[in-house]
């Protein structure tokens, strides 16, 4: 009775079920026209700073150096709003990959743990199973893949098996994957691994399109769906109750002209119940009390949401369920120039072996 | 059987081949030039349009301020360069100096072959002044250039005016990422040379230059400006180079963007672009705007200061202010806002301009036909040859049907003997090695015996040992053991044939436009020039598509197309200019066009002249 009053607010306490933040933030283009995509993830990066997560819990890879890029107008600054309103470079950045270590291998590596012991504490994604990760990708994409510093690309597939390594490997709690880029959506269409929640800035098929021309600076500052989820953010304070049903809704098509997208099929809670701050602050759940709590009662939970079965390490849920609820429509393709030539072919060497005659009759 | 093994299908292919030959000729002929004239046709070009991603867009905000300001300094500059009878070498000094830039001097001096009576020089010495901004925090590894030309006179004071306007403007910004190099040339294209000679080491006209002390880098782009007069009412853009070179599109389309974005009106080749592209008059215009480009490329001559620079692969235009009579001008500070933008832009790049065409043709500043699209006119030319040459090579494959007497004719059935062909030929290109040399070297004595000056002497050299090359024919066969056999003038003609393909062909790849006009005359000459046709009027016809008449005629027709038309006189005397002028650029510049004409296309001419006269 006194101990059942108490259980409520610890359900409560405990309903997300991760015990810290971490945030992979990544920008992937370089040169001075693609200065708005080391903008969009410095925004990101300044509002998870604000929201919590310290720097040693977050992993900031950007492909190019903007503040000091020779043709900035504005020396160690990076503008998110045109006439310089607003600064994210700050005075407190701290870039863990730079310039040419944002690669394909590095991104994946510091996903996985699979990084070399010399790796520096900075450069590691150190979440254990409880962690919940936010992982942001922005750059020039396509239909299944996203392209680093112009010379390679991570394809959809790689970074799903990235993420199911994670899971067997207890790297996450919960994963929150934003990707901002055009076709972004197709990036988030091969995961299948479970508590994976995605935001993509478009469909398939459609562009991601840029903010904020700036005269004075001379190129593009933002990208829309970014520069609508940093106004966004800049509303989630720590204590916010905002959930994820409204970080869906940013940027709808009116204002990004693109569709956003979001998968939350793979996520074990109901996305309403998730708030912004599980994922993009790190909220330490503390709470003054003046009264004891007997907690040498076993606590008896009623779990509704949560599974109760203990599954195999590997087998946590059916995969081959989820790879192949939708099975894909095969469109009939007429044959292609290999047929045709095997075909084109196989008629020559039957009238090469029986005579020309029979041409005739058919010309 | 296959198609050309079964000798049932190529004797009819042959037959075919022999029988239609010339009614293909002629259909291909008017193909070529109906395709020719069909590229200005406004539905079969393409709009231009940015394709260096660098560039992007025209999204930047031009601030310079100060246009007044720069028509104050082009006044003193004036003032100062009357007072030192040439270029104000330490006032230009002084005045880079005080605008932060780092300022370097070169001098140069050059003799020419013979004096030049067009722009009244001889022995020319004079000195280049240049000042470099350097970027605040770059590497000194690629440098942009503005130029201008100090001429004699009142002209392009402007130019220089704001010139160094717009270094001092630039010297506040702190984005270059670029150095910027300011640069002042004495007797324009002369001045220009030494100085690029001296930036890259390289010293291929023997000019006597002396070394630049400062250097900025590799040479991204260059724009050269000439400017004569406080306001404009358009701004032109002139493109071709030496030897008929053109910069990358993306240069020419950066320059019309800014127009556009700036509201100036901009012109290419003098005329303004029309819209009304399915009316005749307008069709007509623009076809004179391409022919214009066309003549200019084909004369090989850098028709601003900007065309020594495209053959370092730096690219570069030239920007000429016009001032006509017209209601809305366009003053300094606009001016100086858009070379801004321009240079701007420039500034972001990452690496040369190369994403877009580097041969097109321009009917008009907003459309362009690219290389894919006009090389099939000079190559339904280049097919009438190929044509020929098949029909040659037919009836010197096939015996003759009846002989009268076997033996002879057996004989005659060898060889036509490698002697009858060579003969031409070289005697043919030791014309050609005459008319390059001797003009030149001669000089002096046709000046003592003739009351001529040196110019005249070169030039009526020139065209003296030209027409000496016609009474060729009536020697060579002197020179011939044997007697010119029936077969021998078809070997001749055949290998003429295929020297006019190749050598038509190697010429339009690097000169579309040369390839293209020489082609025009000479194929139909190459084609069916026999002994057999009626010689005297083949001799007159033969005469007037020589290379020499069609430049007689080219001349009259580009004063027709620059709408001053001259008369018959004053023609002629353009035309001695023009060979004057194409025997110095080829001695000051390296232009190719001389050579070309006096060693391979004269010959090649006097070949066919050869098998005309062939006994």
């Amino acid at each position: 009775s006194h101990a059942a009053i108490k259980i409520q607010p610890m359900r409560q306490f405990f309903s997300s079920g991760h015990t810290n933040n971490w945030a992979v933030l990544v920008c992937t283009s370089r040169f001075w026209f693609n200065y708005r995509h080391v903008a969009n993830t410095l925004s990101v990066y300044r509002s998870v700073k604000r929201l919590g997560i310290p720097d040693s819990h977050i992993v900031l890879m950007l492909a190019d150096d903007m503040a000091c890029n020779h043709r900035n107008p504005k020396p160690a600054t990076v503008f998110s709003h045109k006439n310089m309103e607003l600064n994210v470079y700050g005075d407190d950045v701290e870039v863990d990959y730079r310039g040419y270590e944002v690669t394909v291998e590095n991104f994946l590596r510091v996903l996985t743990g699979r990084l070399p012991p010399s790796t520096p504490r900075s450069k590691r994604l150190l979440s254990d199973d409880r962690s919940n990760i936010l992982i942001y990708l922005t750059g020039h994409g396509g239909n299944g893949f996203l392209k680093f510093q112009d010379s390679e690309e991570i394809s959809n597939v790689e970074l799903a098996d990235a993420f199911e390594q994670m899971w067997q490997k207890r790297r996450y709690n919960e994963l929150l994957f934003i990707i901002d880029t055009c076709q972004g959506a197709s990036m988030y269409e091969r995961f299948y691994s479970p508590n994976l929640m995605a935001l993509a800035s478009s469909q398939v098929g459609e562009d991601s399109l840029s903010h904020q021309p700036d005269l004075a600076i001379g190129v593009h500052l933002m990208d829309r769906y970014t520069f609508y989820l940093l106004e966004f953010l800049e509303d989630i304070h720590p204590s916010s109750k905002a959930n994820m049903n409204d970080l869906f809704k940013v940027c709808p098509k009116s204002q990004c002209v693109s569709t956003p997208g979001h998968r939350t099929d793979l996520f074990l809670r109901d996305p309403g119940s998730a708030l912004i701050t599980d994922f993009f602050g790190s909220v330490r759940k503390v709470e003054i009390t003046m009264e004891t709590i007997n907690l040498t009662e076993p606590i008896h939970f009623v779990n509704e949401e949560r599974q109760k079965e203990t599954y195999s390490y590997v087998d946590q849920l059916p995969v081959s369920e989820i790879i192949h609820q939708k099975p894909k429509q095969k469109d009939w393709h007429p044959p292609d120039g290999f047929i045709l030539g095997l075909w084109t072919l196989i008629l020559l060497v039957f009238f090469k072996t029986y005579g020309m005659k029979h041409l005739k009759h058919i010309f | 059987m296959g198609l050309l093994s079964d000798p049932n299908r190529r004797r009819a292919l042959i037959s075919l081949l022999t029988r239609l030959n010339a009614p293909i000729c002629v259909v291909c002929y008017m193909a070529g030039v109906a395709w020719f004239m069909g590229l200005a046709f406004e539905p079969f070009t393409l709009r231009t349009y940015m394709s260096e991603n660098a560039m992007g867009s025209t999204m930047v905000e031009e601030r310079f301020p100060a246009g007044e300001r720069a028509l104050g300094t082009g006044r003193e500059f004036s003032a100062h360069k009357k007072k030192a009878g040439g270029m104000p070498v330490d006032w230009l000094v002084k005045t880079m100096q005080s605008r932060g830039l780092e300022v370097f001097t070169q001098r140069f001096s050059r003799r020419l072959p013979f004096p030049d009576e067009d722009k009244e020089r001889y022995m020319v010495k004079g000195t280049n002044v240049y000042g470099i901004l350097r970027a605040p925090r770059a590497p000194r590894t690629e440098a942009l250039v503005l130029s201008a030309p100090c001429s004699p006179g009142d002209d392009n004071n402007q130019a220089v005016g704001v010139l160094l306007g717009l270094a001092q403007y630039f010297r506040n910004q702190v984005f270059w990422a670029k150095d910027i190099i300011f640069l002042v040339n004495e007797h324009d294209l002369i001045g220009m040379q030494a100085w690029l000679e001296g930036y890259h080491h390289t010293n291929t006209t023997g000019m006597d230059w002396s070394p630049l002390q400062g250097r900025g880098g590799s040479i991204q782009a260059a724009l050269s400006l000439e400017l004569s007069s406080d306001v404009v009412t358009s701004l032109d853009l002139v493109l071709e180079g030496l030897n008929g070179q053109l910069p990358n599109l993306d240069l020419a389309n950066l320059f019309y963007a800014f127009c556009q974005k700036i509201g100036v009106l901009c012109t290419t080749q003098g005329k303004l672009q029309r819209n009304d592209w399915d009316s005749v008059s307008g069709y007509s215009h623009a076809v004179q705007t391409m022919m214009l480009m066309v003549m200019k490329q084909a004369s090989g001559r850098p028709w601003g200061d900007h065309g020594l620079f495209l053959r370092y692969h730096i690219e570069a235009a030239t920007i000429k202010g016009i001032n006509s009579f017209r209601q809305y001008k366009t003053d300094a500070t606009t001016i100086g806002r858009l070379l801004e933008g321009m240079y701007r832009k420039l500034n972001n790049l990452l690496e040369r301009l190369h994403q877009s065409y580097f041969f097109y043709l321009m009917p008009s500043l907003s459309h362009f036909v690219s290389i894919g699209y006009y090389m099939p006119a000079f190559g339904l030319l280049a097919l009438i040859l190929l044509l020929r040459a098949l029909d040659l090579w037919i009836q010197l494959a096939t015996p003759p049907p009846r002989t009268e007497d076997g033996v002879a004719d057996a004989e005659q059935m060898s060889s036509p003997g490698v002697l009858s062909v060579l003969t031409p030929l070289v005697i043919s290109h030791l014309t050609g090695v005459a008319l390059y040399t001797l003009p030149i070297h001669f000089q002096e004595i046709a000046v003592e015996h003739f009351p001529v000056s040196e110019t005249e002497a070169v030039v009526l050299t020139a065209i003296a040992v030209y027409t000496a090359g016609l009474a060729l024919p009536h020697n060579t066969h002197r020179l011939l053991t044997g007697r010119g056999t029936e077969n021998g003038w078809k070997v001749l003609k055949l290998v003429a044939v295929l020297y006019l393909a190749v050598l038509l062909g190697c010429t339009a790849l690097i000169n579309f436009s040369l390839g293209f006009i020489l082609a025009l005359t000479l194929v139909p000459v190459a084609a069916f020039v026999t002994p057999d046709v009626p010689k005297a009027l083949s001799a007159f016809i033969m005469v007037i598509l020589s290379p020499a008449c069609t430049l007689l005629f080219s001349v009259f027709l580009f004063q027709e197309l620059q709408e001053m038309p001259v008369s018959f006189l004053d023609g002629w005397m353009l035309y001695l200019s023009v060979i004057s002028q194409g025997i110095l650029d080829h001695a000051l510049y390296g232009s190719l066009v001389y050579p070309l004409v006096a060693l391979l296309v004269y010959p090649c001419w006097l070949l066919f002249w050869n098998i005309l006269f062939w006994k």
